[in-house]
């Protein structure tokens, strides 16, 4: 086993320790002793991006199978195991990464860790559930489609992208979910759900060095695997403006302007935080917790351009840190009676604002500010400091998430405007419109 | 100072002459406080001509005060990091927000001032009017919203508080005048009413003291009861259907009235609806419907018990042409449990799960400030944390199944559906 220790996750706590079994598998422990609660995380690099068409969703369904009973988890015990403690459980699938939580009283680490190792290398995948959650998951899409703006979100992702597997919805298309076959299902896992593919995260009332004998105990004897092969493809620079327009029944107008974002570990990523506070207020950078709710933003440039003109009632920016570059997303909500013309001149032109003249050293010391709190706001909890960890270890190693709040101070207003300008113009962006019609 | 939740909260409470309530609770885990003020001042107290009064007036509170103008405001919190959420219910109305330990004065001033002394200028007012409006309007397009308030109107009514639409219609947020919002203020949003909770990285006299001294000199009618119609008994099915054409999947809403939140049996109704629609992904209902049949992403059940006979409601999200069947595996579930109650197992299983979530309820500041708001606003005492383990202990297996039968009657039943029709397909 490789031992190394970190700075504190999160300022405040005991030293984090990271440790290598032999097999591959990471492990990342912190302890935080303010409640009795432990949540594990373990964390698969694989996500849409790991998709080819035809297979497109492969990973979500593949995470949906694995609470569906493994060797030693009958089906029917999956549930229950976690809930005698009082614990909460559940998965996501995302561009880049998959993820199993558990947050539970202490008293449950080991089951918690068993149900882990249990995922990793013995899932059933009995055809008739690999039957019965395609309709499942084609459910989710269809309720999912339910939304304009999800809707609108999906199209103007495919539009933005050419090459990069980045371009498919992580639920995947329609087409491919009716197709897919359990082989698919099983050989995704297979080569996918291996230890050296993988980050064992434990955060809570727990002894470290405990945590890492346990952890050598649950999951040393899963064999290492060969590292999966990945699609290996760079996005092209995009050479003009994109457009799509959707037309449906609805109420009410959506807008998303998007443009290509840095990924996490890109010189850029920092000044483009930086901005997007600027322009919709700071979320900070937690995908479990903190883009739920409103963003402190009614000082910032598109909410005073936009939504207090009564051009929209809604606006929010996301930057999310990601693998490889992804895109960097503005939504509206349209006004009842205003064109979406006239919302989408509105926020260019706030855009251009800043790209032509810069922005106040006032507006870089808010946002700062107002990152500093979200660091604080998203770290509150064993469930979210776990995630972070967790998810940064994922998409660009341990050092990352520690260093979040030194990266943001460094920021200047030079290199804010440097990566407006160069970002945010108008050949690089892609604009969806949701325009409601009435019922045929 | 301790850890909030490592042995049970041990919040400070204090009563100004006012009328007003604080409560504090220390919590080291971050460097953060959670800020809580509710109001009793929800859409129940709001006049039938008028339904929405009590919504807008939380959406145009926070734009401008006696001290501050909207752009005062903006620039105070926005500076901090912090986003003041104006929620508004049945019953209350809650202003809460989170902030770091050093801005924690700060923002306790601009929300009690917000909360005190609003001016509702005019021209806020036609800004968060527009905006209501078109929130209304979106919930006309979503095909969960429209089950659910369909769902509610058949329990209860149009005329029944808990049957209107809490943010009104667009006739009648068009008819609310600035007057009549200063008025719902001046009457509903008093301390006699305010229950204030403080969660957080702070010592807990100091901010007792803080919050009294911004409360000082603020005076308004002394509380009275909480009175809630009873709802109609329902004698029979209920059906109603919600055609959206466009939409790729339809919402299933199927509920009962139940019980006061202050009912005897509040435990066994808890429990006996952890089991129906909780457990694990979502109870014996996803247990048929997404497990066994494939039907749903999403099959549970909630109870939502209050001063008056709060919902007991069943939510399904279905392919169109699968809606009849989802009610059908509905009404088997429900019927199941209503008719034979649980299985020893079950009960034990969601004893245990209830009782050990409940350190998970008080993991962050702003959880532990809604359950403490909870303890205050049914007068389930500041001990509560701990007492709630031996209260779900005492319940019996015959508690949860008379619960069960009493409310778990398939032919009384009210079903709301939103969604395309069938001839439409799942792909318009």
């Amino acid at each position: 086993m490789d031992s190394m220790s970190f700075p504190a996750a999160v300022p405040g706590r005991s030293p984090l320790r990271a440790d290598r079994l032999s097999n591959g598998l990471k492990v990342v422990v912190q302890e935080v002793h303010t409640s009795s609660l432990v949540s594990v995380w373990c964390w698969y690099r694989v996500g849409s991006r790991d998709e080819v068409p035809g297979r497109t969703g492969v990973s979500h369904w593949v995470e949906h199978m694995n609470f569906k009973g493994t060797t030693n988890i009958p089906r029917e015990q999956m549930k229950g195991i976690v809930e005698r403690f009082g614990g909460m459980w559940n998965g996501y699938t995302w561009i880049d990464q998959t993820t199993y939580l558990e947050t539970a009283g202490r008293a449950a680490l080991d089951q918690m860790l068993f149900i882990e190792a249990e995922r990793m290398a013995h899932g059933l995948y009995e055809p008739a559930d690999c039957e019965s959650e395609r309709t499942v998951i084609i459910s989710e899409l269809q309720g999912g489609e339910n939304d304009p703006d999800q809707l609108l979100d999906t199209e103007v992702t495919a539009t933005a992208f050419r090459a990069h597997p980045y371009r498919h919805p992580t639920i995947g298309w329609l087409t491919d979910l009716r197709s897919m076959t359990r082989d698919d299902l099983y050989g995704h896992y297979r080569r996918f759900y291996i230890p050296n593919n993988a980050t064992l995260v434990v955060v809570g009332d727990v002894d470290a060095d405990d945590v890492l004998r346990r952890a050598e105990r649950h999951f040393a004897s899963i064999p290492a695997g060969a590292d999966p092969e990945r699609i290996r493809t760079a996005e092209p620079p995009q050479v003009g403006e994109r457009r799509v327009v959707i037309e449906r029944p609805g109420t009410t107008g959506y807008l998303k302007a998007v443009f290509h974002a840095p990924s996490a570990t890109d010189d850029d990523f920092f000044p483009m935080l930086v901005l997007d506070a600027i322009l919709t207020g700071a979320k900070g950078v937690n995908m479990w917790s903190s883009f739920r709710g409103a963003p402190p933003q009614r000082r910032a440039r598109l909410y005073t351009s936009v939504v207090e003109r009564g051009l929209a009632s809604m606006v929010s920016g996301a930057i999310i840190p990601t693998a490889e570059p992804y895109l960097y997303t503005l939504s509206f909500t349209a006004m009842e009676g205003v064109p979406l013309a006239a919302v989408e001149q509105a926020a260019l032109e706030e855009i251009e604002r800043v790209r032509t003249a810069g922005v106040e050293p006032g507006e870089i010391a808010r946002a700062k500010r107002q990152l500093r709190a979200r660091f604080v706001f998203e770290n509150d909890s064993v469930t979210n400091i776990a995630h972070q960890l967790g998810y940064f270890e994922t998409i660009a190693g341990p050092h990352y998430f520690p260093a979040l709040q030194r990266c943001v101070d460094t920021v200047t207003p030079e290199q804010v405007w440097d990566v407006a300008r160069r970002r945010l113009g108008a050949a690089t962006r892609t604009v969806g419109w949701f325009r409601p019609v009435e019922p045929r | 100072m301790t850890p909030a939740t490592a042995s049970g909260l041990s919040p400070v409470r204090a009563s100004l002459d006012n009328g007003a309530v604080l409560i504090v609770q220390e919590a080291s885990a971050t460097p953060a406080v959670s800020i809580n003020a509710t109001f009793f001042a929800g859409s129940l107290y709001e006049p039938d001509h008028l339904t929405g009064l009590a919504y807008l007036t939380g959406r145009v509170i926070d734009r401008g005060t006696e001290r501050r103008d909207a752009d005062a405001i903006a620039e105070e919190l926005d500076d901090r990091g912090v986003s003041l959420r104006v929620v508004t219910t049945r019953h209350t109305m809650t202003l809460s927000c989170t902030c770091l330990t050093e801005d924690f004065e700060d923002v306790l001033a601009i929300v009690t001032d917000v909360a005190r002394r609003p001016t509702f200028p005019d021209a806020e007012l036609a800004k968060r009017r527009a905006e209501s409006i078109n929130a209304v309007r979106q919930d006309e397009d979503n095909p969960a919203v429209r089950a659910v308030e369909t769902l509610s109107e058949l329990l209860y009514g149009r005329e029944h508080p808990y049957g209107r639409r809490a943010k009104g219609s667009i006739e009648t947020l068009e008819r609310i005048d600035r007057e009549a919002i200063a008025g719902f203020h001046a009457h509903h949003v008093r301390p006699a009413v305010l229950s204030l909770v403080v969660v957080g990285d702070v010592e807990a006299g100091r901010a007792i003291d803080r919050a009294s001294a911004e409360l000082e000199g603020w005076t308004g009618a002394p509380a009275g009861p909480v009175v809630v119609p009873p709802p109609a008994t329902a004698a029979v099915r209920r059906l109603c259907r919600n055609s959206m054409p466009g939409k790729t999947q339809s919402d299933i809403a199927y509920g009962f009235t139940t019980i006061s939140r202050l009912d005897p049996r509040h435990y066994a109704y808890w429990m006996m609806n952890n089991i129906l629609g909780q457990f694990g992904l979502g109870g014996r209902l996803a247990d048929n419907i997404r497990e066994r049949q494939g039907m749903a992403y999403y099959a549970f059940s909630s109870f939502d018990p209050t001063f008056g006979e709060g919902p007991l409601v069943v939510r399904a999200g279905v392919d169109p042409n699968n809606v009849e069947r989802a009610i059908e595996a509905i009404d088997f579930e429900v019927g199941q449990l209503g008719e034979m109650g649980p299985t020893p197992v079950e009960v034990e299983e969601t004893r245990a799960y209830l009782i050990g979530s409940i350190s998970r309820l008080l993991e962050t500041n702003s959880s532990i400030a809604v359950f403490l708001q909870s303890c205050e606003q049914f007068g389930l005492g500041l001990d509560y944390d701990r007492r709630l383990p031996g209260l779900l202990e005492a319940v019996t297996i015959d508690e949860i199944r008379a619960a069960a039968t009493d409310v778990l009657h398939p032919d009384r039943a009210a079903v709301a559906i939103a969604g395309p029709d069938v001839t439409d397909g799942a792909q318009p």
